[in-house]
């Protein structure tokens, strides 16, 4: 961090002409985000675009919903369970939401105990965040195939809009996906931490550099994410 | 590229307090984030809770305005929560908060077509096609 050059404003330092002025002002020294790890950096504008992503499913979600002529299924209804005897709506997909928050909490703790230098709890912490992750998934493979037994298709459903189908499929699919490359991160990372790569500063097999605990908070990072757009899929496709 | 040298070398002494400066207010942040475990227990426990409440909204069968605006009120509050706390914007520096925080809003504008984009449609739907329902 000490070696950037911070910018100073009202001078113009002097550069080459042409292309490689250009090339050397965007290339060199120039930094916005001072104390900010280019790992943290980049994992956020990542997180801005996969945020786009997930905006455009939902628009596009909220377009077809509100221009069908035929109603749209009533979601407390679609994903009701018969649980010892009693009807009770929307359950599963309350309880998936407070897995996906346990684990948010969990993962908080691991970032916490990471920076402590805590090597054993981190990495317990991190499996035990994997491991909601992986239940999340599991149910909503239930959900998926309990849908899919009951008729639902991406182009027709017994309900009404025929459009449902698909934007179930589209949006709770790419999420599910999020979550399962979130797992084999968690655990993939976790690995390193119990081995004490950060503690000994082993070089990484990929990368060849060395690896710091931050590791952990930028994984955080994206698996808050995960709950993060959970969050507005339950708002706007479970509730509405 | 002798002269781009000199011309750093003169610059040199300024640099030098610039980077104190800018060492000795990311002090703070040098061992990375540092918070006592009790606000993300807090945090998790009011995310349980708005959770509920959300849940209760359609469990009751709450309709029209007052559900939609419950809706948004706990979806609005949970994002808050998880983003701020346990993802630390709260505590990043500005540059880095408005630089990710203030694209997504602009989103709204494209939430602001599509709605005039899909009444028009569904008006046309209506007119030449279905039924009204």
């Amino acid at each position: 961090m000490a070696e950037t050059a911070l910018t100073n404003p009202g001078e113009s330092p002097a550069r080459a002409a042409g292309w490689q002025g250009i090339a050397a002002d965007w290339s060199s020294d120039q930094r916005a985000f001072k104390n900010v790890s280019w790992g943290k950096a980049m994992m956020w504008i990542f997180l801005l675009s996969d945020t786009f992503i997930f905006s455009c499913f939902l628009l596009s979600y909220m377009t077809a919903r509100m221009s069908t002529t035929v109603p749209w299924p009533n979601p407390s209804e679609v994903f009701a369970l018969n649980i010892g005897g009693r009807h009770i709506p929307l359950i599963l997909i309350a309880i998936m939401t407070f897995i996906l928050i346990s684990s948010s909490g969990t993962m908080a703790m691991a970032v916490n105990f990471g920076y402590r230098r805590d090597r054993v709890r981190t990495a317990i912490l991190m499996l035990v965040t994997a491991a909601f992750g992986a239940t999340f998934v599991g149910m909503q493979a239930f959900e998926w195939t309990k849908l899919i037994m009951e008729g639902v298709r991406p182009w027709e459903n017994p309900w009404g809009a025929a459009q449902f189908g698909s934007c179930f499929f589209m949006i709770t699919g790419f999420h599910g996906t999020h979550v399962t490359i979130g797992v084999i991160f968690l655990i993939a990372i976790a690995r390193k931490v119990w081995r004490g790569d950060f503690d000994v500063e082993r070089r990484g097999f990929f990368t060849s550099r060395k690896g710091h605990y931050e590791i952990v908070e930028i994984t955080g990072l994206y698996w808050h994410f995960v709950d993060l757009v959970w969050v507005f899929i339950f708002a706007f496709f479970y509730l509405w | 590229m002798t002269n781009l040298a000199v011309h750093l070398e003169a610059q040199q002494p300024l640099l030098q307090t610039h980077v104190h400066e800018a060492i000795a207010t990311g002090a703070a942040h040098v061992k990375g984030q540092q918070h006592p475990i009790k606000l993300y227990l807090v945090v998790w426990g009011w995310l349980f809770v708005l959770s509920t409440c959300s849940y209760l909204v359609d469990y009751f069968g709450l309709h029209g305005y007052l559900r939609w605006s419950l809706i948004l009120l706990f979806m609005v509050l949970k994002a808050g929560l998880i983003v701020a706390v346990f993802m630390h914007m709260a505590w990043e520096r500005l540059a880095l908060a408005y630089a990710i925080l203030l694209p997504p809003v602009l989103v709204l504008v494209f939430v602001a077509i599509m709605v005039f984009e899909s009444e028009y449609t569904h008006l046309i739907r209506v007119l030449f096609f279905a039924a009204p329902t």
